[in-house]
């Protein structure tokens, strides 16, 4: 008893979190006119649909352009924070950290009603402003999150010694903070950028008529029925959001150990 | 400016930007919807400035309302205990294996870059009319109608698990991961079975680890709206999907305001409640 039980439960546990997701993608590819099963065959048709598709494809450079200036913005924030929270002895740092992962502490729908409301009120209607606004707040702790546990990793010598030996602090921060810091902006930004890619409970309310990002198109063509197209556009989703991060590891290892070795 | 001087306000500096946007964007618009829970929304689409208690009586009051609080608390329960049921296993297995780990878990963290949307919506592709599982009733005779498994409140609460169990799996995870193997080893010497030793050292050590994971379980399944209108039937509504309407669809923002104030202030006090307990070290180690 015991051990190989918990081998095949936690096979189990594994298959449940990846068989839906493997059944998009593999409906993706079928030939079949209703996108279910059987499937009749492999064709690259739905994708090719998609890449035709305008609505789609204007979903995808608003999500990106979002994402991007989202992870700009989020990520500039989020390092000065955690610099501050981990360089120094700040007074009342316990409450800061609070403050600063509050928006993760709070429903994200009444972040969103709040936000909504408070900006209409100063006559700042539903835009892409709005949007961004939203996305910068739900994604900062996020950033602090991941920005500070690989803060903590770098050490403080070599900051020491360039002050030392008279560079200034601005600097310093850019000639040797900031090049050891890249890795950790770097997965900062990619954070932020999947967080904000992936977003349908804000965006749904703060998103203005007519303007739709990739979840919330999604979420459009599901009101229909669903069709192969989706998954199709599942496929590519889940393609950018796990492919590319990997692809980034990967590359923030290699800069890593280039720098270490 | 002395030295001692500067290094006391940098750090505040660095801060300023973060703490202000929080400021701006989250603690005054939280104020804001107090004050605006207490307007009202007339007849002609206008606000009416003042202080009524109208919004608060109808959130708190109205049967619809609290039933569907309720509905909602219960379905955030269900899905907490079955994510923990699924969970803890497989994190003590992930914790204990000593092959591949590694890759264990970096599947675990996929879950985390695929899109909510996609993998809430994946769960049609299954149970859908033509989904998988009536292909294989059909094709082995089980049935002759495609039989309708969704739309009702059991895949509500499926959706909410396949969605939060990697929180569930990584907090618990993150737990037992601190905890000293040779504690087990120790009790097991001294003539306790490892079921015992496990009862009795290792799962009151990883309790904390399976609080965080239930907190964030129970808070964001309890927050959301976008898998009952998924997956839901619809009288599968919850807390949320109020909101919604109020807010997007009867633009009636005032009640609006008092039925989000509603959510946060029962999610709050548990978060508080956690927090007076546990302290927020344990849910930000998972977090992060």
């Amino acid at each position: 008893m015991g051990w190989p039980l918990i081998r095949v439960y936690t096979v189990l546990v594994y298959l449940f979190m990846f068989l839906p997701v493997a059944v998009v993608v593999l409906l993706s590819f079928n030939a079949s006119q209703f996108g279910s099963f059987p499937m009749t065959g492999l064709s690259f048709r739905w994708f090719v649909e998609l890449a035709h598709n305008d609505a789609i494809l204007r979903a995808f450079r608003t999500s990106i352009v979002l994402g991007a200036l989202t992870a700009l913005i989020s990520t500039t924030l989020g390092v000065l924070a955690s610099l501050a929270l981990v360089r120094y002895n700040v007074a009342g740092r316990n409450l800061i950290s609070t403050l600063l992962i509050a928006p993760i502490l709070v429903p994200e729908v009444v972040l969103a009603v709040a936000l909504l409301l408070f900006l209409n009120f100063l006559s700042i209607n539903k835009s892409f402003f709005l949007l961004l606004m939203g996305h910068v707040i739900f994604t900062l702790p996020f950033v602090i999150l991941v920005v500070q546990a690989r803060l903590v990793g770098i050490r403080r010598d070599y900051e020491e010694a360039a002050l030392s030996l008279g560079a200034s602090p601005v600097q310093t921060f850019f000639q040797i903070t900031l090049p050891l810091l890249a890795p950790a902006v770097f997965a900062g930004m990619l954070f932020a950028f999947t967080i904000s890619f992936d977003d349908i409970t804000g965006t749904l309310f703060w998103k203005p008529g007519g303007v739709e990002t990739v979840p919330t198109q999604i979420f459009a063509m599901l009101r229909n029925s669903i069709s192969p197209e989706i998954n199709a556009l599942g496929t590519v989703m889940i393609f950018l959001t796990v492919g590319l991060p990997l692809l980034g590891l990967a590359i923030a290892r290699r800069m890593a150990m280039q720098r270490g070795g | 400016m002395s030295v001692e001087a500067r290094e006391r306000r940098q750090p505040w500096i660095l801060l300023s930007p973060a703490l202000t946007a929080i400021g701006l964007l989250l603690f005054v618009p939280l104020a804001f919807i107090v004050v605006y829970s207490f307007w009202l929304r007339t007849a002609s689409g206008a606000d009416q400035v003042g202080f009524y208690l109208d919004n608060w009586n109808e959130a708190l009051t109205d049967p619809f309302y609290r039933d569907i609080l309720f509905s909602t608390l219960r379905i955030a329960a269900i899905t907490t205990a079955a994510c923990a049921v699924l969970g803890y296993p497989a994190a003590y297995f992930i914790a204990r294996s000593d092959g591949n780990k590694a890759l264990l878990l970096l599947l675990l963290m996929l879950p985390f870059w695929i899109s909510y949307i996609i993998r809430t919506m994946s769960w049609i592709n299954i149970l859908g009319v033509s989904g998988a599982v009536n292909w294989v009733l059909l094709t082995l005779g089980l049935t002759s109608e495609p039989v309708q498994m969704l739309y009702n409140e059991p895949t509500v609460i499926l959706g909410l698990v396949h969605f939060l169990l990697p929180f569930m799996v990584l907090n618990v995870y993150v737990a037992l991961e601190g905890i000293d193997v040779s504690l087990e080893d120790a009790a097991c010497s001294l003539g306790s079975t490892r079921w015992q030793a496990f009862r009795e050292v290792t799962l009151p050590l990883s309790l904390p680890g399976l609080a965080a994971g239930g907190l964030l379980c129970f808070v964001l399944s309890a927050g959301t709206y976008i898998t009952p209108l998924i997956l839901g039937g619809p009288t599968d509504a919850m807390y949320a999907n109020l909101v919604f309407e109020a807010i997007i669809t009867q633009l009636n923002w005032p009640l609006g305001s008092a039925l989000s104030l509603m959510l946060l202030a029962v999610l709050g006090t548990l978060v508080l409640i956690y927090n007076h307990y546990l302290g927020m070290g344990q849910l930000m180690k998972g977090l992060g």
